[in-house]
């Protein structure tokens, strides 16, 4: 059980934007924290991993204290046991794979472990290479078995797959499962992919601006708006037209430009940029703001 | 008859005084390059003042502080039996001060340079700031050390102006090469002058075409 209750100010391009964020993560959970650029999921992580410290708040993982402002406790990164795999692997590029792995045994650990780890990501020919040599997925499996190594309780990954093509994504997202699974982890993903999302995770945190707008399982969070409508499409205004009664909306639904007659009071909250929902009912198209 | 004596001191001051910034120069260069302290631009200043001020300014405040009859030089002289100047430890004293930046300076770029998940990843497999830098830090940073070795033990060895002040010119003591030159020069003794120049010529050409050559991977393509 992660008990997690965050509070700080980060410091962000359009100035200090307050993140607070109050979730409990159940043990063996896959978690993800969806959201835009900049809404703070990183953060979240590196104040788990303790990279990074809150300005108050409290981080309580299986009944231990990680942090705690009231009692200033914060433990270093070193002593908490979790894995991180970074956006861009963060792999030590004057070791070879297998040194990078040996780096991460502690100090009495069996070397064992790291035969069963270049196994398990298949990775036993490319083991004496440096990562530059490299292919960006093997580098990410890489990084997945150096993650490991410590035999961590939690295994954080921000955005690990966001540099890789379609093919390797998709086989990357089982090698995370296999091990989520095989090691009883819990684990805690940033991602911006809804297919990804939906395929791995449990639970799913949506952020916007630092804080927590909606929470639960992937498929009642992402796609709640199946609704009754006969057909519906999401799509992003490109441009608003008014006529003499009634205005044009522009919209942009994946590859085509769709034009939609709306209402006075219908394009009111619209503006350009926004994203909508594009439904019919009863033969008559409907236009509402989701975001 | 040349006498090698100067030159021979030449490289004995240098290669230990670039011994002793190595070790000094590394943890400086670290919390230069990490801390977020409000003195680091003062310190920041300090190693870097040597690049600018005239040699001689250096030099003189060197001689007054380490003179006998400063406090400092006093306690010094009094306490650990050492006299500042006009003698060999002095120069390695003031050639460390002298030639601080050329160490600090490649050394705090280079891993100001690093990306910084190799210090949170190596910290968050479980390693100490000190495994960090050793194990991880350093060995990712060779072309700047190598700079900073290099570029410190040729720039003492070019020093004139600090030795002057503190030094003097005792043979043996303080008698570097390049105040064995001005020495020769000024007993119209050229042709000696020019051997001493020759060989300091020839010496630091080697010297940096080394560092060229290594940090620019020459070596590793004629390798291949």
């Amino acid at each position: 059980m992660i008990d997690l209750s965050l509070h700080k100010g980060l410091h962000t391009a359009q100035g200090t934007m307050p993140l607070d964020i109050d979730i409990t993560i159940t043990k063996g959970q896959f978690v993800t924290l969806y959201g835009e650029s900049g809404a703070g999921k990183t953060s979240i992580l590196r104040m788990l991993a303790g990279l990074l410290s809150p300005d108050q708040g409290k981080i309580v993982v299986n009944e231990s204290i990680w942090y705690d402002s009231t009692t200033k406790t914060n433990l270093k990164p070193q002593q908490r046991k979790v894995g991180f795999m970074f956006q861009d692997y963060a792999l030590f590029p004057h070791m070879t794979v297998r040194k990078n792995l040996e780096y991460a045994l502690s100090k009495n650990q069996d070397s064992g472990s790291i035969e069963e780890l270049i196994q398990m990501v298949e990775l036993g020919d490319l083991q004496h290479q440096k990562p530059s040599t490299l292919s960006g997925g093997q580098q990410q499996r890489v990084a997945l078995a150096r993650a490991l190594v410590q035999q961590p309780e939690i295994l954080l990954l921000d955005e690990p797959l966001s540099a890789l093509d379609t093919k390797m994504r998709l086989k990357l997202q089982d090698y995370i499962l296999k091990v989520h699974q095989q090691y009883n982890l819990t684990t805690i993903l940033v991602s911006h992919n809804i297919g990804e999302i939906i395929k791995l995770s449990h639970q799913v945190h949506i952020l916007e601006k630092g804080n927590i707008v909606k929470s639960g399982t992937p498929t009642e969070v992402l796609t709640s708006h199946k609704m009754s409508a006969k057909f519906r499409f999401t799509g992003e205004v490109i441009a608003i037209q008014q006529e003499e009664v009634v205005s044009i909306v522009t919209v942009l639904i994946g590859n085509n430009v769709v034009k939609i007659i709306a209402q006075e009071s219908e394009i009111e909250t619209l503006n350009i940029g926004d994203t909508v929902l594009v439904a019919s009912k009863a033969f008559n198209p409907v236009i509402q703001k989701i975001v | 008859m040349m006498d090698w004596g100067p030159l021979i001191l030449t490289f004995k001051l240098a290669l230990i005084t670039t011994v002793i910034l190595v070790i000094l120069g590394i943890p400086l260069a670290y919390w230069l390059a990490y801390s977020k302290s409000k003195i680091k631009p003062i310190i920041e200043t300090l190693v870097s003042m040597p690049l600018v001020l005239p040699p001689t300014v250096l030099g003189f405040y060197l001689l007054v502080a380490f003179s006998p009859s400063s406090a400092f030089g006093n306690w010094i002289n009094e306490w650990i039996g050492l006299r500042l100047i006009f003698s060999f430890e002095g120069l390695v004293i003031a050639s460390i001060i002298y030639s601080l930046p050329f160490m600090v300076q490649p050394i705090q770029s280079g891993l100001a340079g690093l990306p910084k998940q190799y210090k949170e990843a190596s910290y968050i497999l479980g390693k100490s700031k000190r495994t960090t830098l050793f194990k991880i830090l350093l060995p990712n940073i060779k072309p700047a050390l190598l700079t900073g070795v290099v570029l410190s033990f040729a720039h003492t060895i070019g020093e004139f102006g600090v030795v002057l002040m503190i030094g003097g010119n005792i043979p043996g003591e303080t008698k570097v090469a390049s105040i064995a030159i001005y020495d020769e020069v000024e007993a119209l003794n050229y042709d000696t002058a020019n051997t001493y120049s020759l060989i300091l010529l020839a010496i630091t050409f080697f010297i940096l075409l080394t560092v060229y050559l290594v940090n620019g991977g020459y070596l590793k393509k004629l390798g291949r």
